[in-house]
This record gives structure tokens, sequence and C-alpha cells, in this order.
């Protein structure tokens, strides 16, 4: 599997030299705190995701300079921003737009229907993103809004923004 | 007028939660094993999962309908009996079972429970769903989605028992509860393990012009072009080459979804009595989304108003719809 190569439905930011390694400094130890929290928050989690704790998975925002590495091991959990062109070996990889990802997450789109329109890409083991899927459609509330918490009402209206250009994407590709 | 039921589904609790909010008369689900149709990786309950799960549907009016509508390989029954046994014990509102020595078994150890036939018996005769009636009290049948709405209607007339049909979601049909095309291809029964196309199996490659294969246990099922939708990696519903067809053809079915919305009031003017969304795969964005559309569509034609139908397009396989046998027999 390439994991790590370049989306090809979307633009997509190149993610990779000198500023995609900046902007992975500078995002993650926020990842670091959102992740702890999220998994000290819903330790039910872990249970549906069965022997892929230990799975490395890339989750790709197209259009964000960087990817997303994510091992979710409750005893040696990994979630950390890299340049694409230095990703690591991934079990399974998970493409498309950052918003998109954003609300498959908190289950306000269903994953299935993203896949069927070709918004998100799922390449590598197949098992390991059902599993994380499920593992997070099980999940009450939302972990959008508790990680927009953690920054206080900038971290909320940041939120709102994305969501709000989202669906402002999403109904002008309906239109087309 | 029958109740007209809904009847809807979830993979997980925080699913069924959602599917009651939203509305469900009933909800359906299954364990984490081989003794549902939706045996799938991360999905389902555990027996504590589903007490809560009933727990929670009872203080809101619904009901929990468990699957069991698996087959048990020869002589390997008692997960199947534990479950019923487990089931019984946690106080679901009704079995759905396919399996006639399931039924049985049910019948004679939990004589109080509802059976509801599941669609996985393929029973579609009046004959073979009083059978079912008569030696195992079968009070249900879920039927089989080949039937027009006539059909349906003179099958009511001759059987003793409720009718469930299907009114939304994936419209896999071949005969039903039959079908061994995962098998031939990984080994594992869609109908004894409960797994169609299992995730495991079942690869994406992109290839380099942006279109993308889907693939089981290595044999390329079908290939979509750079901006065409895509649909479920099953077999039946592959694209394929062939000799008379080199541009590659849809050899059994086509993706596409079920969605009746516009024959409601037909439906239940024809008898039947519940209406089961299916996706027990699906996330709660889907339950949640379909669910309140045909809650909405349903309490408009009880009420005698004009049902406000959504468009649930959006969530279909391939982006496509049809009202399939129900609207025609030519559809077969």
């Amino acid at each position: 599997m390439n994991a790590g190569a370049e989306f090809v439905r979307r633009p997509s930011f190149p993610g990779q030299g000198a500023i995609a390694r900046l902007a992975c400094a500078a995002v993650q130890p926020f990842l670091t705190h959102i992740v702890r929290r999220i998994a000290a928050g819903h330790p039910s989690l872990f249970s549906r995701l069965g022997p892929h704790r230990q799975t490395d998975y890339l989750i790709d925002p197209v259009e964000l300079p960087f990817a997303l590495h994510l091992r979710p091991d409750p005893e040696a959990l990994i979630f950390r921003a890299v340049p694409r062109d230095a990703a690591p070996p991934a079990g399974a990889a998970i493409r498309g737009r950052f918003l998109l990802l954003l609300e498959l997450v908190d289950s306000e789109v269903d994953g299935d229907a993203a896949f069927f329109s070709r918004d998100l890409e799922v390449t590598g083991d197949t098992e390991a993103v059902v599993r994380l899927r499920n593992a997070l459609d099980d999940v009450d509330g939302s972990i959008a809004e508790e990680t927009a918490a953690m920054f206080g009402p900038p971290g909320r209206t940041i939120l709102n923004r994305l969501r709000r250009r989202y669906d402002g994407d999403v109904r002008g590709e309906d239109k087309r | 007028m029958s109740l007209a039921e809904l009847i809807c589904p979830a993979g997980t609790p925080a699913a069924l939660r959602t599917a009651v909010d939203a509305g469900a008369d009933a909800v359906y689900c299954g364990f984490q094993d081989a003794t549902n149709a939706r045996n799938f990786p991360g999905l389902n309950f555990t027996p504590d999962e589903l007490a809560e799960a009933v727990a929670y549907a009872h203080a809101r009016g619904a009901k929990v309908l468990l699957a069991l509508n698996t087959y048990p390989p020869a002589g390997k029954v008692d997960l199947w009996r534990e479950a019923a046994d487990t089931g019984a014990g946690i106080g679901v509102d009704a079995f759905i079972v396919a399996d006639m020595g399931v039924a049985d078994y049910i019948a004679r150890t939990h004589p109080g429970m509802r059976l509801h036939l599941s669609v996985q018996a393929a029973a579609s005769s009046p004959e073979a769903i009083r059978y079912y009636c008569e030696h195992f009290g079968v009070r249900r049948v879920v039927l089989p989605r080949i039937l027009t709405i006539s059909e349906i209607r003179e099958i009511r007339k001759e059987i003793p028992c409720e009718i469930e049909t299907f009114i939304f979601g994936n419209h896999g049909l071949m005969v039903e509860g039959r079908c061994s095309l995962t098998n031939y291809l990984t080994g594992q029964s869609t109908n004894m393990d409960g797994v169609c196309s299992p995730a495991s199996d079942v690869h994406y490659v992109r290839e380099a012009d942006g279109s993308m294969s889907s693939q089981l246990a290595g044999f390329t099922i079908d290939c979509f072009g750079p901006e065409e939708k895509a649909g479920y990696p099953t077999i039946c519903k592959g694209r394929y080459r062939a000799p008379h067809r080199p541009e590659g053809y849809y050899a059994f079915e086509e993706p596409v979804s079920l969605n009746l919305s516009r024959l409601l009031p037909e439906l239940i003017d024809a008898g039947v009595h519940a209406f089961k969304i299916e996706g027990r795969q699906r996330s709660k964005s889907y339950v949640r989304n379909v669910v309140s559309a045909f809650r909405r569509a349903v309490d408009d034609i009880r009420a005698g108003r004009e049902a406000e139908l959504a468009d649930l397009v959006a969530l279909t396989e391939g982006r496509k719809q049809t009202q399939g046998a129900f609207e025609t027999r030519k559809w077969r």
C-alpha cells in the first residue's frame, strides 16, 4: 500500500518540505493533549478496536500541510502530525477533506455515504478502518466539540467557522 | 389500517439510542458473534450493552428485537441457544430467526417469546409462512424483497401472522439466506458466519488515473472511474467482463438501494404491519436521518396527511435508489 500517496480527487497541499515540518511541530503539543483527553474520556472506544489497537492509521486531511499518524493503543497512544513524505508505513489510510473527517468522527456524516460519493478514500487494511469507524460511532457526544472546548471560546469559534465553510462547500457541490 | 411500526437498525448502543430518540417503534440488533447476519468487526452488542439498551428503549416505549438470523452449522447449535437464553434473560421483545432448529429451540425453551421470521428464511409463499407459524408459533414474517404489493396483499389474506417489509436500505436480493458467493471466494459464509464480504478480505486499490478497484479475496469485483459513484464490495453488486460483454456489466445486480417512501400508503393498505429499515452496519448519522425521515412520513400518513418525503438519495448505495419488485414485476 502506498499510504503516503497524494489524494487524487481534490487539490492537495504537498505536505512535504520545510513548511510541513514547521506545521507539524506547531500542532503536535495540541494533538498530544487532545488525544489523551479523548482517550481518558471515552475508554470504551478501545474495546471495539480489538486487535487493531496496535494498527498504525494514516489519516490524511488532503488540504492540510501534513497527515496524522494514529496508533490507538491505550497503553502507548500515538497521535502525531507527520509530513506526507515522512509518513510511517501504515496499516490503513483514510483520506478526505479535513472537515469531512471531523464530521465522520462525530458521526455527523455517514461513512458509507462518503465512500459511495468518493469523497472518502480508504486503502490498506479495510477491517482496521471498519473497526475504527464503529468504535468512533459508538461514542456519545461530539469529539470535535470536546476538542474545541479544550481551547475555550476561540476553539469553538474556529470549529463553527470550519463547519460553516464545509456546509457551504457541500451545498455548492450538490448544486453542481 | 395496520400499525405501520417502524423497525430500525442499530449496530452499536449509541446507534440504538439514536434510533429510539429519532422515533423508532422497535430497534433490531445482534450480539458480537456469528448468530446474526451483520457479524462485522467492531459492530454489535455485548450482553451487558444489550441489557442497558433494552432498559433505555423500554423506558421510552420502544421495543428491542434480537437478530439470531443466521444458520448454525450442523452440530454447532450451542452458540445460538446460548444467545437465545441470554436474550430472553435480558428481556428482549422478540427474536428474529431464520433457522428452524433455532426457532424450535426458542419455541420450546422460551414459549412466551415472540418469534419473527427473518428475511433470511426466504419464506415468500403462504404455504411456507404458514409452516413456520404452525410449527414454531411465528408471529411475524419479514418478506423477501421479491414481491409486488398486490402479491403481498394476497399473501396477507392467507397467513395467520403479521407482515414486515423492508422499505429502505441495501437491496441485496438473490435468494435471501441462500447466497454462497462470499463463501465461494473467502471461505466464510454469509449465512452461517454472518459475514457478507468480510472486511478482512476487502481491499481498495487506487489506480494512477484516479479510478478505484474494489477487491475481495484478491479478485477484482469492480472498478469505479475517477468521478463514478461507488457501491459496496459485494460480489452480487460486482461488474464483470464476459466474452459477450467485454466492456464489463453488472452480472447479478446494480449497486442501488431500496427506497419505498412513495409506496408507504399502498403498503399500509395492503396490510403490512411493520416497516423495516436496513443498515445495522451504518452510522448514527444514517440512523438519525433515515429513521426521522420515515417517522415523519409514517406519522403524516397515519394522520391522513400527505407524507412529507425527505430526500435520502445521498445515503443510498451508488447514490441510486429503486422501488424494485414492490413497484413492478418487470423489475425481476
